[in-house]
C-alpha cells in the first residue's frame, strides 16, 4: 500500500446545511506535493481539515496513514494527528514561547525524553535555517520566519504528511518562495505535503500535482498541472 | 505518564496562575467569598445549635406546693414523679433554700429589697425541681404532675411551671433556624461552585488558542487537562486557605471583643470546636476547584 491518504466517495455536509464537499474520491501517494486549488468556498478548507480530522465526514471513508479516519475512536485521534504536521496562513505560534519553545512544545506534548528533544528541536530549526534566533519571541520575528518556526513544529515529530492551508498566505512574493523551497525540501527528504493555496505564479512555476475543487467536487487532478484561475 | 511530564504539568499549572494574573485574582476572590458566606453561615449554624442544646438542657419543671403539704405527701409526691419513665432528676428545693437561691441571683441591689424576709414570713413556698430526659417531653410531664392533685385527697400541686410558651417558641424558632440554615448552606455551595467554574471557563477561553494548538500537535485529552486540573486544584487550595485564615481570625477578634460579657462568651463555641469545619472548607475549595476545572475544559476538548 503506498497511498498515505485515501478517499472514497467522502460527502461533507456543514449543520446549516451547506454542502461543503459532495462525493470526493481521490489517493495520494507517499512523497507526493500536491496542490489544492479552486474559489473560495469550494471545499478546499473542508477537505483539508477532513485529512487532519479537525471535520469528520457525513458520508464516505478517509484513511490517513493506515488509519480509518471516520470510524476513529476520540481518545485515538491525538495518535493520528502525530502522523500529520499542520501549518496555517496565520502561523498560530504561542505568543509567549520563545521560537525554541514553540518547537519543542510539539515534542514535550507527546512526551518525548527531554535528551533526545533538546537535540532534535535544534535540528529542525537548523533546518529551517533559524537556530540563531531559538530564543526570540514570535512578536520580535518577520512573518516569514514565524512561518519558518511553524513548519519546524509541524515536522518536528517525523509526520509522514503535512497538510498547509494557504502557507504563503500572509507573505511577500520573496519571502514565499523561500517558504516554497523549504516545503520542497521536505518533501524531497520523504514527506508528503498537501498544500491548499491561491498562489497561481507559485503553482505555475513549481509544477507540482493539482487537484481543483469547484461546488465540493474535484473538477481536475493532473500531475505537473496548472493553476488553471484568473484569481 | 513519565515523572517529567508530570512535573512539567505541576509547573505549567503553577506558573500559568501567575501569567493569568487578574483571572487567577478574580477566582481566587469568588472563591473566597463565597466560601466566607458559607463560613460565617456554617458558624452561625453551629452556634444557634449549641445554644438550643444548652437551653433545652436547661428546661426545667418547676412544682410548687401548697403551704399544707407535710412531709409524709411530700416525699410521696416527690417519688412519683420520680417513678414517671420521662423524668431524669428529681430535687426539692425547700422555701429556705429558694430564698437563699432568690437572694443571691439578685445581686447586692436584691439584698436590700428581700431584707424584711426571713425564716418566720417567707413568702416563697416549697417546690420540686424536675428535670427531663427528652426536653420536648416537657409539656407532657408538667401535665402529668398536675394531675396528681386528682390521686390525692389532699391536693398536693400548687402550680406547675416550664415557661410555657417560651420553650415551644424556643424548640420552633430553632429548628427553623437549623432547617434554613442548612438549606441556605447547601444553596451556597452550588451557587459558588457555579460561580467558580465560570471564572474557570473564562481563564480556559483565553487560552482556547492554545488547546487548539496542542490537540494539532496531538495532544491527548489528558494532557491537556492535567495542567488546568492544577491550577484550578490550587486556585481551589489558595482561596479556601484564606477564607479560612479570614474566618478564624475573624471570629477570634469577635470572641475576644465580647470576651468581657461573660455570658456571651459562654454562648460563643470556642475555636477548637470549628478546626474541623475549617479543613471542612478548605476541601471543599479543592473539590470546587477540580469540579469547576472539569465541567468548563469538558466541551474545549471535544474535536
Amino acid at each position: 500500500m503506498n497511498e498515505v491518504i485515501e478517499m472514497q466517495d467522502v460527502w461533507k455536509t456543514y449543520q446549516n446545511g451547506t454542502h461543503a464537499l459532495q462525493g470526493v474520491s481521490v489517493k495520494i501517494d507517499r512523497n507526493e506535493f500536491v496542490y489544492v486549488v479552486g474559489p473560495s468556498g469550494a471545499g478546499k478548507s473542508t477537505f483539508m481539515k477532513l485529512i487532519y480530522r479537525e471535520e469528520v465526514p457525513t458520508k464516505g471513508q478517509i484513511s490517513v496513514n493506515g488509519f480509518n479516519i471516520g470510524k476513529l475512536k476520540q481518545r485515538k485521534i491525538p495518535y493520528v494527528r502525530r502522523n500529520i504536521g499542520v501549518i496555517f496562513q496565520d502561523f498560530r505560534l504561542l505568543p509567549t514561547l520563545s521560537a525554541y519553545e514553540n518547537v519543542a512544545f510539539a515534542m514535550e506534548v507527546i512526551e518525548a525524553p527531554k535528551r533526545q528533544m533538546k537535540k532534535r528541536v535544534m535540528e529542525v530549526l537548523e533546518l529551517v535555517g533559524l537556530k540563531s534566533k531559538a530564543a526570540r519571541l514570535p512578536a520580535q520575528m518577520s512573518g516569514g520566519e514565524q512561518q519558518r518556526i511553524a513548519i519546524a513544529r509541524a515536522i518536528v515529530n517525523n509526520p509522514a504528511v503535512i497538510i498547509a492551508d494557504e502557507p504563503t498566505g500572509n507573505l511577500d512574493p520573496e519571502t514565499s518562495w523561500g517558504i516554497m523551497q523549504l516545503l520542497d525540501e521536505i518533501n524531497f527528504r520523504g514527506t508528503t505535503i498537501v498544500m491548499a493555496t491561491h498562489n497561481k505564479e507559485i503553482v505555475n512555476t513549481m509544477r507540482k500535482r493539482v487537484i481543483a475543487i469547484e461546488h465540493g467536487s474535484i473538477v481536475r487532478d493532473q500531475q505537473r498541472g496548472e493553476y488553471g484561475y484568473d484569481f | 505518564m513519565t515523572f517529567n511530564t508530570f512535573l512539567r504539568h505541576l509547573r505549567v499549572g503553577f506558573n500559568s496562575i501567575f501569567r493569568n494574573g487578574w483571572m487567577s485574582v478574580a477566582s481566587v476572590t469568588s472563591i473566597v467569598v463565597s466560601l466566607f458566606v458559607l463560613g460565617v453561615f456554617i458558624i452561625l449554624v453551629l452556634n444557634v445549635n449549641a445554644l438550643a442544646d444548652k437551653a433545652d438542657k436547661q428546661v426545667q419543671i418547676s412544682a410548687y406546693l401548697n403551704l399544707n403539704v407535710d412531709q409524709k405527701l411530700r416525699e410521696k409526691v416527690q417519688n412519683e414523679i420520680s417513678a414517671m419513665p420521662e423524668v431524669s432528676k428529681v430535687q426539692f428545693v425547700s422555701k429556705e433554700q429558694g430564698l437563699t437561691d432568690f437572694r443571691n441571683s439578685m445581686g447586692d441591689e436584691g439584698k436590700e429589697l428581700l431584707e424584711g424576709f426571713g425564716k418566720d414570713n417567707n413568702p416563697l413556698p416549697d417546690k420540686i425541681m424536675v428535670e427531663v430526659i427528652e426536653p420536648t417531653t416537657v409539656p407532657f410531664v408538667a401535665q402529668k404532675i398536675e394531675a396528681l392533685n386528682t390521686s390525692h385527697t389532699e391536693q398536693p400541686i400548687m402550680k406547675v411551671k416550664y415557661g410555657k410558651g417560651t420553650i415551644e417558641t424556643l424548640f420552633k424558632v430553632t429548628r427553623l433556624v437549623r432547617n434554613i440554615g442548612f438549606i441556605f448552606v447547601a444553596g451556597l455551595a452550588v451557587m459558588s461552585m457555579f460561580l467558580i467554574s465560570n471564572t474557570i471557563r473564562v481563564t480556559i477561553l483565553a487560552r482556547r488558542r492554545e488547546i487548539s494548538i496542542m490537540k494539532l500537535v496531538g495532544a491527548t485529552n489528558y494532557f491537556i487537562r492535567w495542567p488546568f486540573f492544577v491550577e484550578g486544584t490550587l486556585i481551589g487550595l489558595i482561596g479556601s486557605v484564606i477564607t479560612v485564615a479570614l474566618l478564624f481570625v475573624g471570629y477570634d477578634r469577635l470572641a475576644a471583643s465580647i470576651g468581657s460579657d461573660f455570658t456571651l462568651q459562654m454562648s460563643l463555641l470556642p475555636l477548637s470546636q470549628l478546626w474541623q469545619w475549617g479543613g471542612l472548607l478548605i476541601v471543599l475549595g479543592v473539590l470546587i476547584g477540580m469540579w469547576g476545572t472539569t465541567l468548563s475544559i469538558r466541551k474545549f476538548l471535544k474535536v
